[in-house]
């Protein structure tokens, strides 16, 4: 287990608000984890309490066995966790290229550059040295996923994948996650489209009022069981 | 002839207040924070530099290379130990403080240096002039006005073509992003206050050959700054120059009408252009 | 089924407001008790109890920053000084005057000041406050630079030493005592709900229709009016007016915002206890003249840095005091 992460019982406040009332999960490198539930119930505040932009106020994150509690953004990077933020949030007065020199900037070494994300998404080389933020909706999706690429990371959060996509982009980029998540990488993925999400991972993680109401592998749960879940009831 | 020669030195005394804004924009484009102590800190640079003249017998611009380095060492320290705790997204803290430090500077630099004005002595380089086609150029504010030019071409060179401007940039745009990126704001603001605050030395040390100076002239710099930013339009370093040029020429307009009229002219000059294009001439940045 | 009482008043609140009217009364026959070395002291205290009062009203409920409320103060002296020598208007009648001609200049300054936000209306406003100092010294009339002095026959208008005296500190004591209260009605009226709400969050209150713009401008011109009022008793105490000193950024608008920030932004309790330290410290400090400010600087740095709603905010946050009550409790009874 200490080569993954390890989530245990953290609370977490987003603002004044307490948005997690000790959640605990575990994370095998190379799985997907899906991360469900409904709005508000602390999905965004678990993953910024693992890459480091929320504090939990209590438990424990770790990391490859260290201990990564409360360290900040700007750290947990350098140990392979990136975050695709919900709604994209390109830096806009960055061009395209300049958005994904960024996130390789700290220069972890791997897989990726910027020669291979051009070749898995070729429309960005075309676009490179434009406003990040003039693209559209997917081709923006397609720059964030790359920015956390470019920091050559063994794991990736997804926060909200497919909002505001159309479903010809979300089938486009799920059809490109099976090459990025192949490389032994691991992720977490925060869906909107639960059947998706669960297709995609092979184990899930519901979150109801910032609670953990179910967990484990989709196979072994029921679509009803799992909607009981998501709606907390 | 007059008239001519009156909007030319106008147009290079600009060039020391394109000096005082550029700091303030850089710092504000970087981080949104407005330095009341701004106008302190360069009249403090100037103090600096007299001391590192006292110690060193250098002439004042060569005394630039200690003068420099030591102000942008104080922006990083002052801004890692006190600006970047007052940062949050609440206007009041970073105005306050910064209102204490102007303060603090102000009261710090009279119980050190008494209220006596100074001077720094450039010799030779104060009253030379070239004439050039009947108007006379002084070696100073054609200096002066070079200086302007180079710095904020060299600023705006950094801002959009280097690591550390790409930095500044994605840190503007949204630091909690670019955090993940690996970039620990309260480091990135440091180092665009340390970048300042060597412009703001640059600054001192001009406006101490130029004119005197005593404790209390940095509320006057700070708001000729300001004009010059604000005239110019947010964001703009280049539009900054021309706010400076703005100014400069007004107020030279001004002062020949009657002396008492010339900083009056000024301000009039940017209320006028705030009341007609609120976002200044030439706008670049929202915020 | 739970059962539950609202209520305004505390017991504190109760106590206070009786040991305010003792004090009031008291302070009010003090020319008959008090040396002219107190009323003096008590009238300048008034005066800066007025303009952090007010000064907090702005920056404490709806944002507006400002650095250049000297820009009234001064303009509320010149016009006293001006309405006095002529047009021979009497120097107490001028002082409503002054707030009313005041109000009405900060209409279009308000429009010009306006156009800026944040941190840049603050330094607009300043510049405003330099653009009246210098049209003042420029105004040969009223002395330019070196300004004037409120000549013996206009004096005699206020009557002999112990009358002016009295009558200064009368017009102090009321123009204190009215901020205060007319902050402390604004507040527990509609309007200060939707203070109290922009106070909070500015977003939020958009989103209930509070119309903020309007609200922050009507507020700006009628803090103008009221601190020009001031400003014109001012002139009254010192009978005199000069550019640098009536248009001064560091006694008229530094002071007092260290005041407000030590005190507490954003309560009615702030700026008194605000008031009462800043004259504890200059009584033992002052003699150390740059060292007092320097120390006067740094306490506003730390308080702010350390405990951003002031001396007062970090008591009532602790110990839930609440002297001015504007605000509703609610008791819950099983």
């Amino acid at each position: 287990m200490s080569d993954g992460l390890v989530v245990d019982a953290i609370e977490s406040y987003y603002g004044d608000f307490k948005a997690l009332h000790g959640v605990s999960l575990t994370l095998k490198p190379g799985s997907v984890l899906a991360l469900i539930g409904a709005n508000g119930a602390g999905k965004s505040t678990l993953l910024k309490s693992i890459c480091g932009l929320v504090s939990p106020k209590a438990g424990r994150v770790s990391w490859r066995g260290r201990d990564i509690t409360g360290l900040r953004g700007a750290q947990t990077v350098g140990l392979g966790i990136a975050l695709v933020p919900e709604g994209r949030r390109l830096f806009k007065s960055l061009s395209v290229e300049e958005n994904l020199i960024l996130g390789g900037q700290i220069g972890r070494p791997g897989p990726w550059g910027l020669a291979r994300l051009y070749d898995l998404f070729p429309i960005l080389a075309e676009k490179r040295h434009q406003p990040a933020t003039s693209l559209s909706g997917g081709q923006q999706q397609m720059v964030a996923i790359g920015r956390a690429l470019m920091s050559n990371p063994d794991l990736v959060l997804f926060d909200e994948l497919s909002l505001g996509l159309a479903p010809i982009v979300i089938k486009d980029i799920y059809a490109q996650l099976p090459k990025i998540t192949g490389q032994g990488m691991s992720a977490i993925l925060v869906e909107q489209d639960v059947t998706r999400a669960l297709n995609a991972a092979d184990q899930f993680l519901c979150l109801a009022e910032g609670r953990v109401s179910l967990s484990g592998a989709p196979r072994d749960h029921s679509r009803d069981a799992i909607s009981a879940a998501y709606f907390g009831t | 002839m007059d008239l001519l020669n009156t909007v030319l030195q106008g147009v290079l005394v600009g060039g020391l207040y394109a000096l005082f804004a550029a700091g303030l924009s850089l710092i504000f484009g970087v981080m949104r924070l407005v330095n009341i102590a701004h106008g302190d800190l360069i009249v403090l640079a100037a103090y600096i530099a007299m001391e590192v003249i006292k110690l060193t017998g250098l002439p004042p611009l060569a005394a630039l290379v200690f003068v420099v380095p030591l102000m942008a060492a104080l922006g990083y320290g002052l801004q890692r130990a006190v600006l970047n705790r007052t940062l949050g997204g609440d206007l009041l803290p970073p105005l306050l403080v910064s209102f204490g430090l102007s303060v603090i500077l102000q009261n710090g630099l009279l119980a050190a240096f008494t209220a006596d004005s100074r001077k720094l002595d450039a010799g030779v380089l104060e009253t030379a002039s070239v004439s050039v086609g009947g108007l006379s150029i002084g070696l100073l504010p054609a200096l002066m006005f070079a200086t302007a030019v180079a710095v904020i071409a060299a600023l705006q060179f950094m801002f959009y073509k280097t690591a550390l401007g790409r930095a500044f940039r994605a840190t503007s745009d949204d630091a909690e992003i670019a955090e993940l990126m690996g970039l620990d704001r309260r480091r990135v603001y440091a180092w665009a206050m340390a970048l300042c605050l060597g412009v703001v030395a640059i600054a001192g040390v001009f406006l101490a050959i130029r004119s005197n100076f005593d404790p209390f002239m940095g509320p006057g710099r700070l708001i000729f700054g300001f004009e010059a930013v604000i005239i110019g339009g947010l964001g703009n370093l280049w539009g900054t120059l021309a706010g400076g040029v703005i100014l400069g020429v007004a107020q030279g307009l001004g002062a020949a009408i009657d002396p008492g009229w010339q900083i009056l002219a000024g301000h009039v000059a940017f209320l006028l252009i705030l009341a007609v294009k609120p976002r200044g001439l030439f706008p670049r940045m929202d915020g | 089924m739970t059962q539950f009482t609202l209520s305004r008043a505390t017991l504190a609140s109760r106590i206070a407001g009786l040991v305010a009217l003792v004090v009031f009364g008291g302070l009010a026959a003090a020319p008959w008790w008090a040396s002219s070395a107190f009323l003096h002291l008590a009238g300048e205290f008034a005066v800066y109890l007025a303009l952090a009062t007010l000064w907090n009203l702005l920056a404490g409920y709806t944002g507006l920053v400002s650095v250049g409320q000297q820009a009234y103060v001064g303009l509320g002296g010149y016009i006293t000084f001006s309405l006095a020598l002529f047009f021979g208007v009497h120097p107490v009648l001028a002082i409503p005057l002054a707030g009313l001609v005041a109000a009405l200049v900060a209409v279009p300054v308000a429009a010009l000041v306006f156009r800026l936000s944040g941190a840049y209306f603050a330094i607009g406003s300043w510049v405003m406050a330099e653009v009246f100092r210098l049209i003042a010294a420029q105004a040969t009339a009223l002395g330019g630079g070196s300004g004037i002095s409120l000549p013996a026959s206009v004096t005699k208008a206020l009557g002999g030493k112990w009358l002016r005296e009295a009558s200064i500190f009368w017009l102090a004591l009321a123009l204190g005592a009215g901020c205060l209260a007319l902050v402390y009605l604004l507040l527990r009226s509609r309007i200060g709900l939707a203070l109290t709400a922009i106070r909070d969050s500015e977003v939020a209150s958009t989103s209930l229709g509070i119309r903020i713009g309007r609200v922050k401008h009507v507020l700006y011109i009628l803090v103008a009016g009221l601190t020009a009022m001031i400003g014109a008793l001012i002139s009254l105490q010192k009978l005199r007016v000069s550019p640098d000193a009536a248009f001064s950024v560091n006694d008229w608008t530094a002071f007092v915002i260290f005041i407000v920030v030590i005190g507490g932004i954003g309560t009615i309790e702030g700026p008194i206890l605000g008031t009462i330290v800043y004259f504890l410290l200059r009584e033992f400090l002052a003699d150390f003249g740059t060292l007092y400010l320097l120390f006067l600087g740094s306490l506003a740095i730390v308080v702010m840095l350390a405990a951003p709603k002031g001396l007062w905010g970090y008591a009532a946050e602790r110990f839930g005091w609440s002297l001015f009550p504007v605000g509703y409790r609610i008791t819950f009874k099983d």
